[in-house]
């Protein structure tokens, strides 16, 4: 066991627990994590989980393939480490992930 | 005392609005009632992901028990029968520990109508056979996967994107598979006859039948469906049949509870219904849009979680309003299809890509020069890139779209330079 925390633009941290084998998106969507909307649950299809993974962490998540590149290429906060959280597979080597969430998702 | 919000409707719009109005800081009961035995689900893999069985019930749950044990968010099964807006009470009839027929009286401070929509059924002969499906939730799709048998022939009435999705699954799942249309082309009522065309041909090569301009008058067979009979005509043997004609909003409780009700339960930009206590969102309200300027009632998920985090605030007293940039999407084979906007009333088609051949391609639909929907298929870039010039009213140039050699970021560059390089 172990946690993630997310944190949104405005500074709010929410620390939740790890649940290896879900989606960073269900994690956050289970714990009512303000700023994922994850309207399409989970089929990359909406881009609304856009998160940036937070320093050397991206090396536990891994990048992003390429429709999910492509989904994130136009869009606005993009950054160097940015991920769909329904593409991230909760790993127990995520103990400690920060994931920040932008200001607004697309 | 203690406040109540009672939801109708245990649907996404439900999912969102509970969660919404506890984030927003509202402390009395929340109590959702629904008529299935199941908690809000993921309603659009049902005719995609679900129905081919790469997606199982217990991935389909919005949200875990859990959470809304920890929220405290009740459940209650059962169907509400009638409003008393004087009283600010409900009728529930077949409530939990209820006998059949017997019904409870609730008390609400705040009602939230998330009463969605129900599908459009036929009436013509033998359409009451066995055999004979809708699909609309969950008990519907396991009664269509449960019918799947390889090799056997699945009718599909109605060539919108439910049928369309269903026909892919089914064929997929190795039945063969008819599809027929009354209409002249499939997806006739949303998209251009060029988008329609390329659904044609590729249901055409994942081996479907496709009749257009062909009217359904009945349904034949010995208790069971076994043939789909036509008005010219013809027949076509069925194994299975889904019938997929759309839907309509459940808006009869609103009306009989004497609120204003016109294609939807009519809301305010705050989502509230004519009464102050009273709020709606999902597919059976109607809101103005801003971005395009008039009424609409939308069917689409992401509509419905929007305007339940503005009915929620409403509900907490806060006057939050929403720009929501209508979109939807559709999965049927390798092909994702992302909508941006509508485009009823659109003067000029541009597409980028192959259609004629290919799998990936982005229909541009503009109205006096003006972007105002795209269809994109395999397409995700210029699906983002459109919701941000439709959204943003971006002014364009639309032949340049049609354009390959122009990247897509250069769309938006080349001719809004200011606001490309502000939003990244």
């Amino acid at each position: 066991m172990g946690s993630i925390t997310f944190i949104e633009h405005d500074g709010a941290e929410h620390a939740v627990e790890i649940e290896t084998g879900k989606s960073l998106m269900q994690i956050a969507m289970d714990n009512g994590v303000p700023g994922i909307d994850a309207d399409c649950g989970g089929e990359a299809a909406c881009g609304t989980c856009h998160v940036i993974v937070d320093g050397n962490w991206i090396s536990a998540t891994g990048k992003a393939g390429d429709e999910e590149l492509q989904m994130l290429d136009m869009t606005p906060d993009r950054a160097p480490t940015s991920r769909l959280a329904c593409q991230i597979i909760a790993t127990d080597a995520m103990d400690g992930l920060v994931a920040r969430l932008p200001e607004f998702q697309m | 005392m203690t406040r109540t919000c009672i939801v109708i409707g245990a649907s996404h719009a439900a999912a969102q609005l509970t969660t919404s109005l506890r984030q927003e800081g509202w402390e009395g009961n929340i109590l959702v009632i629904g008529d299935e035995p199941h908690l809000p689900y993921h309603r659009p893999p049902l005719s995609k992901a679900f129905l081919s069985g790469e997606k199982t019930a217990e991935s389909l749950p919005i949200r875990p028990a859990a959470f809304y044990q920890k929220n405290d968010i009740q459940f209650r099964q059962g169907r509400v029968t009638a409003i008393n807006r004087d009283q600010q009470t409900l009728t529930l009839v077949g409530g939990d520990g209820e006998k059949d027929g017997k019904s409870e009286q609730l008390s609400y401070d705040k009602l939230a109508l998330c009463t969605g929509a129900r599908v459009r059924k036929v009436e013509l002969p033998g359409s009451d056979l066995n055999g004979i499906h809708y699909l609309r939730n969950m008990a519907d799709a396991e009664s269509i996967t449960a019918s799947v048998v390889d090799g056997r022939h699945a009718v599909i009435v109605g060539g919108g994107y439910i049928g369309l999705e269903t026909a892919a699954s089914l064929s997929q799942l190795g039945m063969r598979v008819t599809l027929l249309d009354r209409g002249p082309r499939l997806l006739g009522r949303v998209t251009a006859s060029e988008v329609s065309e390329f659904y044609h041909r590729v249901h055409t090569e994942g081996g479907v039948r496709i009749h257009t301009n062909i009217a359904v008058s009945g349904f034949s067979g010995n208790g069971r469906v076994q043939k789909v009979i036509c008005a010219d005509g013809a027949e076509f043997p069925a194994d299975l049949v889904v019938v997929g004609v759309g839907v309509l909003p459940n808006t009869e409780l609103a009306e009989a509870a004497g609120l204003n009700v016109d294609n939807g339960i009519m809301v305010d930009e705050h989502c509230r219904t004519s009464d102050q206590n009273i709020v709606a969102a999902g597919d059976c309200a109607n809101q103005f849009n801003s971005v395009y300027g008039c009424r609409i009632r939308l069917e689409s998920v992401p509509n419905a979680t929007e305007q339940a985090r503005v009915a929620a605030a409403s509900i907490c007293a806060q006057n939050r309003t929403s720009e929501f940039l209508p979109w939807f999407w559709s999965d049927q084979y390798d092909l994702k299809l992302q909508i941006a906007g509508l485009s009823r009333g659109y003067d000029q088609l541009v597409i980028r890509g192959d259609r004629r051949t290919g799998r990936s391609f982005a229909a541009f639909y503009f109205r006096e020069g003006r972007l105002i929907a795209a269809d994109c298929v395999n397409r995700p870039q210029e699906f983002v890139l459109s919701k941000r010039i439709i959204a943003q009213n971006l002014a364009v140039q639309p032949d340049r779209f049609a354009d390959e050699s122009v990247p897509i970021r250069e769309l938006l560059l080349a001719d809004s330079p200011a606001l490309a390089s502000a939003g990244g």
